[in-house]
């Protein structure tokens, strides 16, 4: 039965379709598999009694001739996505025992669709990590090895549980979340596709904020496909999220089956990036060559601003993460530290909550954005994120999308970059332009590092131009033909 | 710029981030690591450049004034740590 768990997302559907198996069949596999991978730690609470009901709810759908488009298939949910009565704690202390009395948009929506909600996902402590490692609930654990080696790695992050979870087959899907990198880092060094869509094609309506300008919801799954299906449900307008943009969603599965024959894809120079492993560069120009086979125009264009966003990110990022964190105050959720003085109370509950790298980055937005020094760094970041944006802009002229490495490096070990946090920001120096220009990012998984460990590629598109991606990445996975998967040595 | 103890002190204070003593130096050095690193920005002429307010250009949109939510008292204390009748309980804040 396990073997169903291989199926892409897009075959599970027509499987369900076809009535070739039940959702009760792939969803009981999918249960076991989840509580046979508990060493992988991607789940901070599993659902089985809710996943078992949606399951016999969806096949009495398909029964009548119903149902949505992911009509009963399991799904993991990012535990930064709030849910309706299930725990949701971003992953931090602070929100343990949290239990939402409302459904976030996005997760309304695939239930709308049919979809079966197996539980919530780890992640970095408020998303804020590259890594898994600031989660209070212990990393999640990446599914690959360096070959024979036993070494615990890394599954990116901060959706790191949504990854271990897809790569490990326990899940058709799951939902991220992209502010920085999130969906899209993770992704690659686990060897599965992952779109962070334009800023405003999902609601961010019930999402635990971290910084609200950058924040985007996108869905992470096996194939590039089936990422075009989930993201058509994900999407949509919200009037609950002002940000949120009152477009049509296109079918970006259509889009996937379009090819590149006429697209010009850019190669930005500026990504080329001193003390990276040659083989990211090897295979970035390696994905040139196939998309250049398949009919596609390669152009060179300059992102000139490139090496100036990390440094504006880790500004504007803690700035609206410290703004948004501030609600987390022991009086309406969460943890609270008693104390007989308010303020008192305010200060120990948030320094019993939140973990170092939160209070770090709270601390720098608190200081960037006091008085003094707002000019400085603040509206200096701003202003940087203009000239990112506009660095964009000229590029789209004489391209349609932009080909880059996804990750700086592999998969790592735990601990191995865990007391230095530049070194660990840098994980994101492909993925963070894009959440600074709001446009869309899908990583594809692309090839096999030395040690035999998945790397993806990244294709960058115009705003509200998914469908490029989609058309674009399909012929990338195509070329690549990226079949490998771990070694099952967890259970 | 660069942050002292004092400095780590005060934001914390801001922040209502409670701080120990011993904390406070390892914190100033791990802030301007950080500072450092982000100083790079200066490098960059913005004199005549717009600061980013939105990523695309947009207008927000509008409703009517009227109420469309609301009359849940229950499930808005249901995970508050301490409430009485439906108030949030907090420690006593006039004498």
């Amino acid at each position: 039965m396990s073997d169903l768990l291989k199926l892409s997302l897009a075959e599970a559907r027509d499987g369900l379709r076809a009535k070739s198996f039940s959702s009760v069949e792939l969803t009981t596999a999918s249960v076991k598999a989840i509580e046979g991978a508990r060493e992988l730690n991607a789940y901070i609470v599993e659902t089985p009694e809710i996943a078992a009901k949606m399951a016999t709810e969806s096949d009495a759908r398909i029964a009548k001739g119903e149902g949505g488009a992911l009509e009963g298939v399991p799904l993991g949910i990012k535990d930064l996505f709030c849910t309706k009565g299930v725990q949701t704690t971003a992953a931090s202390k602070i929100l343990k025992g949290f239990k939402p009395v409302y459904e976030s948009t996005v997760t309304s929506k695939l239930w709308a669709a049919g979809a079966v909600m197996t539980g919530k996902l780890n992640l970095d402590e408020f998303a804020m990590g590259s890594s898994n490692e600031t989660s209070h609930f212990g990393p999640a654990i990446n599914p690959w090895r360096r070959g024979n080696d036993a070494t615990k790695l890394v599954p990116g992050g901060s959706s790191g549980g949504s990854a271990a979870a897809v790569a490990a087959d326990l899940v058709f899907g799951a939902t991220g979340t992209d502010t920085g990198g999130s969906i899209r880092q993770p992704a690659s060094v686990v060897g599965i596709a992952g779109i962070k869509p334009t800023y405003g094609r999902c609601s961010r309506w019930g999402i635990v904020a971290f910084a609200s300008s950058l924040d985007q919801a996108g869905p992470m799954a096996k194939t590039v496909k089936d990422c075009a299906i989930l993201l058509r449900e994900m999407s949509g307008y919200d009037p609950k999220d002002s940000t949120s943009v009152d477009m049509a969603v296109p079918d970006f599965e259509a889009a996937c089956s379009r090819g590149v024959k006429g697209l010009r894809i850019g190669v930005p120079k500026e990504y080329r990036i001193d003390g990276v492993p040659a083989e990211i560069d090897a295979l970035w120009e390696q994905g040139i060559a196939w998309l250049k086979d398949a009919g596609a125009e390669i152009v060179e264009v300059s992102l000139p601003h490139t090496k100036y966003a990390l440094p504006a990110y880790y500004i504007v990022a803690p700035a609206e993460a410290s703004s948004n964190l501030a609600r987390y105050d022991g009086v309406r959720y969460g943890l609270r530290a008693e104390a007989d003085d308010l303020t008192e109370m305010y200060e120990r509950t948030r320094a019993e909550g939140f973990g170092r790298e939160v209070q770090r980055r709270i601390l720098i937005g608190t200081y960037v954005l006091s008085a003094g020094y707002y000019d400085a760094y603040y509206i200096k970041a701003q202003k940087v994120r203009t000239l990112i944006a506009e660095d964009f802009n000229r590029a789209y002229e004489t391209c349609d999308a932009i080909l880059t490495p996804a990750s700086p490096s592999p998969a790592f070990g735990i601990g191995e970059k865990a007391n230095d946090p530049i070194s660990m920001y840098l994980n994101d120096v492909y993925t963070v332009t894009v959440n600074l220009a709001g446009l869309p990012g899908i990583a594809v998984p692309a090839g096999l590092s030395k040690d035999g460990l998945p790397l993806g590629l990244q294709l960058i598109g115009r705003a509200f131009d998914e469908e490029t991606l989609f058309a674009a990445g399909a012929a990338l996975e195509r070329a690549a033909g990226f079949s490998a998967k771990p070694a099952k040595w967890w259970a | 710029m660069s942050v002292d103890e004092k400095t780590v002190r005060r934001v914390a204070r801001l922040a209502r981030l409670a701080i120990p003593e011993e904390r406070l130096a390892p914190m100033a050095g791990e802030l301007n690591t950080i500072l450092a690193w982000v100083e790079q920005l200066s490098e960059l002429d913005t004199a005549n450049v717009e600061p980013m307010t939105s990523v695309r250009p947009t207008r927000l949109p509008r409703r009517a004034d009227v109420v469309t939510d609301g009359g849940y008292a229950t499930d808005v204390v249901a995970n508050a740590p301490r409430t009485e009748e439906n108030y949030f309980v907090v420690p006593k804040v006039v004498e």
